[in-house]
């Protein structure tokens, strides 16, 4: 008989006001196996640890159930403390008795005190049987891969190629930058974002520890941390880069022009083109579905006219394989789709626009060389409509969430309209302001006090076209009034969704996604950059709505966690995976199938089926799936379960 | 096919034309008009707060009553609509407001009426193309402005009557009837509605924004499918011509008047003593009479 210990933590008043400890403690101590019980305020506290370990020293302890919170929270802390005296970690176990039952019965004090004297009897019942289990240790990869070349993909990037670590970094776009390479000036400091971002951009093409796959997205991913097997498909750009100079002669003599997406509908470009002006890599790129050689054969105008040879019409699109140990996914953002917006004209009203096209019009590079006109008809808008919270905080209709970076930005924008056209007056409808970071909130109470710009708390109803203008009706609801304005042009604070094809790259990857589609985090607050899944990191818009603040600080923290996670050349992993009891096992193949992790395969030699230790995640489907009850969880075997099921029906 | 049909209150007084050529048309294009017995008020507007059912109640009986009768239910007042379609939703969705209401009425009815705007059988059960090779007198030349105002439209996901911002129903209706449908950006929105008794200034202005905004685009005439928007927007442009006084009145029909007129209904039986505005010079004019 195994000689166990039980530590039941007050958790201040979390648990202790709900349940009371002191009785638990005594009636468990009563338990025939149960040498120590006992409880303290804060278990999780040096002194509630030093408890631990003297009773496991003096009584001798060979098993321990700690009562407390979440296995999530402390149930490293505590497994740490036991090894610390000579046990195995995998015989202690939490007993859950704060989020699963002083949090959600504080009405019901006799009623959770029993169900906490259950929790722990049910958790002593699986430390009984428990194993003595060894971490598994597998040989790591120390490479990365990065998907995404925004500003969140290039500063992981970099940060990681500056560690030492060699980093594949993939964008779907021909050239780096994301979104950012659009915006012409960066809140709070005005400061014109397309330089920092050039010179970061360059870094990372010269780095000798970088390699940059432009135009290629993930196409397979298998594995698992710290041995993933990737397919790259490197898309066919038509252009030899190793030649291309972006001498920019081609560019000139095409003579297809479409509708450039990069300008958001407001400028054009070429059938062969730079991504945008100066980019990174300053390579051309011929867009097949635009171009007339490649609809017609009619048109060789860039091949005749490029000096270095560097038109290759029979280039075809690449797969590369490549092994890294961890993935950084920085998919980054999409603006709402427009079509969906029916009460702002969007779409419809040439002279209202969204917060990027509008960021297009000032940039010095953009359509109009940033210089603020209508999109209609060339003029000078005099007043001026900005709107927020355009489909954001909107649970009925839209996205119920905040995108965070539109209160700035709008204020950004109203200030350098206001500079530029003195005489202009902005309106701003807002729900509320946020400005909650380093510098924000200065930077809106000058904006609003120098510039003149008028702040209207409420939303808006409508924008129809009336007359040459554009009329935004609203509520001020400071003032409790109707406000209606014939505005020049409005433009947009439309929320941010995640860009698209997050969903199918997170499938391929094994991360998640919320209902909303960004990537969910492990822990919101603990584990902020690391996926559910082993491995996969998160950095950027493509997690949560964010400003270029916060994802350069966020890649920054990926790339720092990476690094931990390579540091070594073996990775321990859990040993709680499955195992098959070879005498039952009929080799039926089921669970082969139906592991999520490629973890299972069948050995013909021997007819049954197997687990690979190291990519099994221990998450129990082919263990439900075995018709003959072959598999079993470690530490969680069937026989554990029904002991503990008992618990509470008996 | 005939329709089980609800006319409200109003359509027995103030808007007498409205019912009646409604119940003429009808039989004119096969179908029946068939009133509900013992119909009360609707209750006039849909309850905000949820929590007190009383309000609900006076439309739950009219449902239940006709539910005795047969499957469908029939509406011409847009509020009427609105309400009614409204808690029919309620109790069909909601299955303790539905047991408290049966409580209260003592009936037992499960929300399984479908609600019908008399729009939506010309539309979905006649069909406008059916529809406009019935016309015997096309309304050609006579621009009219379709004012939906919000009862028929909002709440969108309730209603489910149209496009939420862009609705083309009653316009198609017009055009079927050889008329020309002029579009203005006012079109969906509010009359003013009850605050013509309280705050008439306020309803004043809604209506003359409204007006205004479908002369401007060209109207002669505006068409509405509401007693309440047809007090506004009719009966209130004495009041707005003393506001402004360069405001000229344009006649406002009851979509079912144009119907008539369509159908070759004679024009003394389709009640235009009841309209404010005397739309008998523009009908001269455009040869209509």
């Amino acid at each position: 008989m195994k000689k166990l210990g039980v530590f039941i933590c007050h958790c201040g008043v979390n648990i202790a006001g709900t349940v009371d400890v002191k009785s638990v403690a005594e009636k468990i101590g009563k338990t025939e196996d149960v040498a120590h019980s006992t409880d303290y305020i804060y278990m999780c506290s040096e002194p509630g640890q030093q408890i631990i370990r003297e009773a496991i020293r003096e009584k001798g302890l060979d098993g321990v159930v700690v009562a407390c919170c979440s296995p999530n929270m402390h149930e490293n802390t505590f497994r740490k403390a036991v090894k610390s005296q000579g046990m195995n970690p995998y015989l202690c176990e939490i007993a859950n008795i704060r989020e699963q039952c002083s949090w959600v019965h504080q009405k019901e004090k006799g009623e959770a005190t029993r169900k906490a004297e259950e929790i722990i009897h049910a958790t002593l019942e699986k430390v009984r049987k428990n194993e003595s289990l060894e971490a598994i240790a597998v040989a790591v990869n120390r490479r990365v891969l990065v998907v995404g070349g925004g500003i969140a993909g290039i500063t992981a990037s970099l940060d990681l190629a500056d560690g030492g670590y060699e980093v594949i970094l993939l964008e779907r776009e021909p050239a780096l930058g994301g979104h950012m390479a659009q915006l012409s000036k960066t809140f709070p400091d005005l400061d014109p974002a397309f330089g920092g971002l050039l010179s970061k951009a360059s870094e990372v093409e010269k780095h000798p520890k970088i390699q940059l796959h432009c135009y290629s997205e993930l196409e397979d991913v298998k594995g698992f941390v710290g041995n993933f097997d990737l397919v790259i498909r490197q898309k066919a750009t038509s252009v030899n880069g190793a030649k291309c100079t972006g001498c920019g002669l081609c560019i000139e003599n095409c003579p297809v022009e479409y509708v450039s997406e990069f300008e958001r509908g407001m400028g054009i470009r070429k059938a062969i083109d730079m991504p945008y002006p100066g980019s990174v890599p300053n390579k051309a790129v011929i867009n097949r579905q635009h171009c007339r050689y490649f609809l017609d054969g009619s048109c060789h105008r860039c091949e005749e006219v490029c000096p270095e040879k560097a038109i290759d019409y029979d280039q075809e699109e690449e797969r590369i394989s490549e092994k890294v140990g961890a993935v950084v996914v920085a998919t980054g953002y999409e603006l709402y789709p427009k079509e969906q917006l029916g009460e702002y004209g969007y779409g419809e009203i040439p002279d209202v626009i969204d917060g990027l096209a509008f960021e297009r019009m000032l940039a010095p590079n953009g359509p109009t060389k940033g210089k603020i006109v209508r999109p209609s008809d060339g003029k000078v808008p005099k007043e001026m409509v900005f709107i927020q919270c355009v489909a954001s905080r909107d649970p009925d209709r839209y996205m119920p969430y905040c995108s965070r970076i539109c209160c700035m930005y709008t204020a950004k924008h109203a200030t350098i309209y206001k500079e530029q056209v003195p005489d202009g007056q902005p309106y701003i409808f807002y729900m509320d302001i946020r400005s909650d970071c380093k510098g924000y909130e200065e930077f809106l109470q000058k904006t609003i006090e120098e510039k003149g710009l008028l702040y209207l708390r409420g939303r808006v109803s409508r924008v129809f076209q009336d007359n040459g203008k554009v009329r935004v009706l609203g509520v001020d609801t400071l003032t409790g009034k109707m406000v209606e304005v014939a505005a020049d042009m409005v433009v947009l604070a439309t929320a941010i969704v995640p860009s698209p094809g997050v969903k199918e790259l997170a499938a391929k990857l094994r991360a998640t996604v919320d209902r909303h589609g960004f990537l969910t985090e492990a822990h919101i607050k603990l584990y902020p950059v690391e996926s559910s899944t082993k491995g996969i990191y998160l950095a950027g818009c493509g997690q949560s709505p964010k400003d270029i603040s916060d994802t350069v600080s966020q890649a920054s923290a990926t790339a720092s966690k990476i690094q931990a996670l390579l540091s070594t050349d073996k990775l321990l992993q859990d040993p709680l995976i499955a195992f098959v009891d070879e005498g039952i096992c009929s080799g039926c193949g089921i669970c082969v199938e139906i592991c999520p992790y490629e973890a299972r395969e069948m050995d013909s030699h021997r007819g049954i089926s197997i687990v690979h230790s190291a990519l099994c995640q221990g998450c129990g489907a082919c263990i439900a799936s075995c018709p003959n009850f072959a598999c079993e969880l470690r530490n969680s075997a069937s026989n554990q379960i029904l002991k503990m099921v008992d618990t509470f029906v008996t | 096919m005939d329709y089980l049909y609800f006319p409200g209150c109003t359509l027995n007084t103030k808007a007498k034309n409205f019912d009646q050529t409604a119940r003429d048309c009808s039989l004119l294009l096969g179908f029946e008009l068939k009133e509900l017995k013992n119909w009360t008020c609707c209750g006039a507007t849909f309850p905000l707060a949820t929590d007190n059912i009383m309000a609900l109640l006076a439309p739950s009986r009219i449902l239940a009553t006709a539910r005795e009768e047969g499957t469908a239910l029939t509406t011409l007042c847009a509020v009427c609509f609105n309400v009614i379609k409204r808690t029919n939703r309620l109790i069909q969705e909601d299955g303790e407001k539905r047991d408290k209401i049966n409580n209260f009425i003592e009936k037992n009815y499960q929300g399984d009426l479908r609600i019908l705007h008399y729009l939506e059988i010309l539309k979905h059960e006649i069909g406008f193309s059916q529809l406009k090779e019935r016309v015997k007198k096309p309304l050609t030349g006579l621009k009219a402005a379709a004012y939906y105002g919000c009862m028929l439209l909002r709440p969108f996901e309730e209603m489910g009557f149209d496009d939420k911002e862009k609705p083309t129903l009653f316009e198609d209706f017009l055009e079927a009837m050889g008329a020309q449908a002029t579009e203005f950006p006012y079109k969906i929105e509010c009359c003013g509605s009850f605050q013509s008794v309280g705050s008439p200034d306020v309803a004043t202005e809604c209506a003359y924004k409204i007006l205004g905004s479908a002369i401007k685009n060209g109207a002669e005439a505006m068409v509405s499918t509401c007693p309440m928007c047809t007090f506004n927007i009719d009966h209130k442009q004495s009041d707005i011509k003393q506001k402004y006084l360069d405001f000229k009145p344009i006649p406002v029909f009851y979509f079912t008047q144009l119907l008539g007129i369509a159908m070759g209904l004679d024009y003394q039986t389709l009640g235009f003593e009841q309209n404010a505005v005397d739309p008998l010079p523009l009908l001269k004019e455009k040869g209509l009479l």
